[in-house]
């Protein structure tokens, strides 16, 4: 950051970005206003680091595989099904599974801004809302799971869902081989973030 | 707006460069710009739509130049700033200079738990007669609205098939735009690749579109 050497009574904050000290001075600004509770915006991101990622869709997708039941009332309503899991609420309240199918491989963007099922995945990541994914995704779609280094079959039709609703995805990917007889905790071993989002597949056994 | 937001089709923004065992954050102020814009749309001054409407109205440039969480920082001072919570002297000094105008709620950490857990459904009840069903071929219009729309600029004029119908919901056209939320029937409708971008492929794009951006064909 430039540093014009004037202010020596500088705190910590001199160390800061523009954009860092414009932040903590909103917050503190929001605060004395008395329109939102800093202990509130703690619990905020404490419920996003600690309690809501996709350890949650892991689940999902390792109930669905070992349960047909399960997966039956996840393509029928999908919201209900997750739910009780303990999975809801914000940016999850319109639930929909996409299964992938020998014929099929889904996979999930929002051109227009940055929706995600977040009761299942957590926040996304910065690749998910960034400029190359939002736009690219939608006009090459295998050329961009090239570079997640997943190459999908020409007979295969790759299915892309623009989120631009407020309906959330989540992609329930193929059950790798080599998995029959596994717990539903050996399953879940094999289930990666990326393959719920559609940009990559879930793990072979090893 | 054909604004800065409507990404699908540019093919120029570069390779998606994922991050290996990505950080959920990647500086210290990012979760507190986070839990900020989410604890001022708790506040209820503001709908969803009006929040996306907020970030499609920053500069282009701005919009493309800066880190997604420093694209919702603006987006969250020009809200602040337009409805008056705030003014742009408080927020270049960091001081209250004025007093604070009332707000519907604010979230005290105790609540944040419950708020969360019941989000915000775009679902509503409302006698409306439903259009189309799945396996009708539509076509989305060609419109280009000055405000907000969620009609992607790459699906207009195109035609493609109703595959998901997902009941009535929260028309954000009319929602972030301060005209109620004049709920609409929502469908998924199915583009093939060649119909989008004359690519002959098997590939295809779903998106979600309400009613009055369809037409029957």
């Amino acid at each position: 950051m430039p540093h014009d050497g004037h202010d020596h009574h500088e705190d910590e904050g001199s160390e800061l970005s523009p954009i860092a000290l414009r932040v903590r001075a909103l917050e503190s600004l929001l605060v004395e206003k008395g329109y939102v509770d800093p202990a509130a915006l703690d619990v905020l991101i404490e419920t996003y680091e600690t309690k809501v990622g996709p350890r949650n869709g892991v689940r999902v997708v390792a109930k669905a595989w070992s349960d047909p039941d399960f997966a039956d009332w996840l393509k029928r309503d999908a919201t209900a099904a997750i739910a009780s899991l303990g999975f809801q609420g914000r940016q999850g309240e319109h639930m929909v599974a996409l299964f992938n199918s020998a014929a099929v491989h889904n996979m999930v963007v929002c051109t227009l801004c940055s929706c995600y099922p977040w009761p299942v995945l957590g926040l996304p990541p910065v690749w998910y809302k960034s400029m190359p994914y939002r736009s690219r995704a939608v006009i090459e779609p295998r050329e961009v799971l090239r570079e997640f280094g997943i190459e999908i079959a020409a007979s295969k039709e790759v299915r892309v869902w623009d989120s631009t609703a407020e309906v959330r995805y989540l992609v329930i990917p193929e059950r790798p081989e080599g998995s029959e007889g596994f717990s539903e905790e050996q399953l879940a071993e094999l289930v990666t973030r990326d393959s719920m989002i559609g940009t990559g597949l879930a793990r072979r056994p090893q | 707006m054909n604004g800065p937001h409507d990404m699908g089709g540019f093919t120029g923004f570069g390779p998606v460069n994922p991050e290996a065992d990505e950080p959920l954050w990647h500086a210290d102020w990012e979760p507190r710009a986070f839990a900020l814009v989410l604890a001022m749309g708790m506040t209820g001054r503001w709908n969803i739509d009006e929040a996306r409407h907020a970030r499609e109205r920053l500069p282009a440039m701005q919009y493309w130049r800066s880190s997604y969480y420093e694209m919702r920082h603006y987006a969250l001072l020009l809200q602040l700033i337009e409805t008056g919570l705030i003014s742009a002297l408080e927020e270049e000094q960091g001081h209250m200079s004025r007093a604070p105008l009332p707000v519907k709620r604010v979230a005290k950490a105790e609540m944040i738990p419950a708020i969360l857990s019941a989000g915000g459904p775009a679902n509503r009840a409302r006698n409306l007669p439903q259009g189309f069903r799945p396996g009708d071929r539509v076509r989305a219009r060609n419109i280009t609205p000055e405000g907000h729309t969620r009609l992607p600029r790459y699906a207009r004029g195109k035609v493609g098939e109703i595959v998901l119908v997902h009941g009535i919901h929260v028309f954000p056209d009319s929602n972030a735009m301060g005209q109620g939320e004049n709920p609409q029937w929502l469908y998924t409708v199915r583009f093939t690749a060649e119909e989008l971008w004359g690519r002959n492929t098997r590939d295809s794009v779903c998106i979600d579109l309400w009613e009055p951006y369809l037409e029957a064909c």
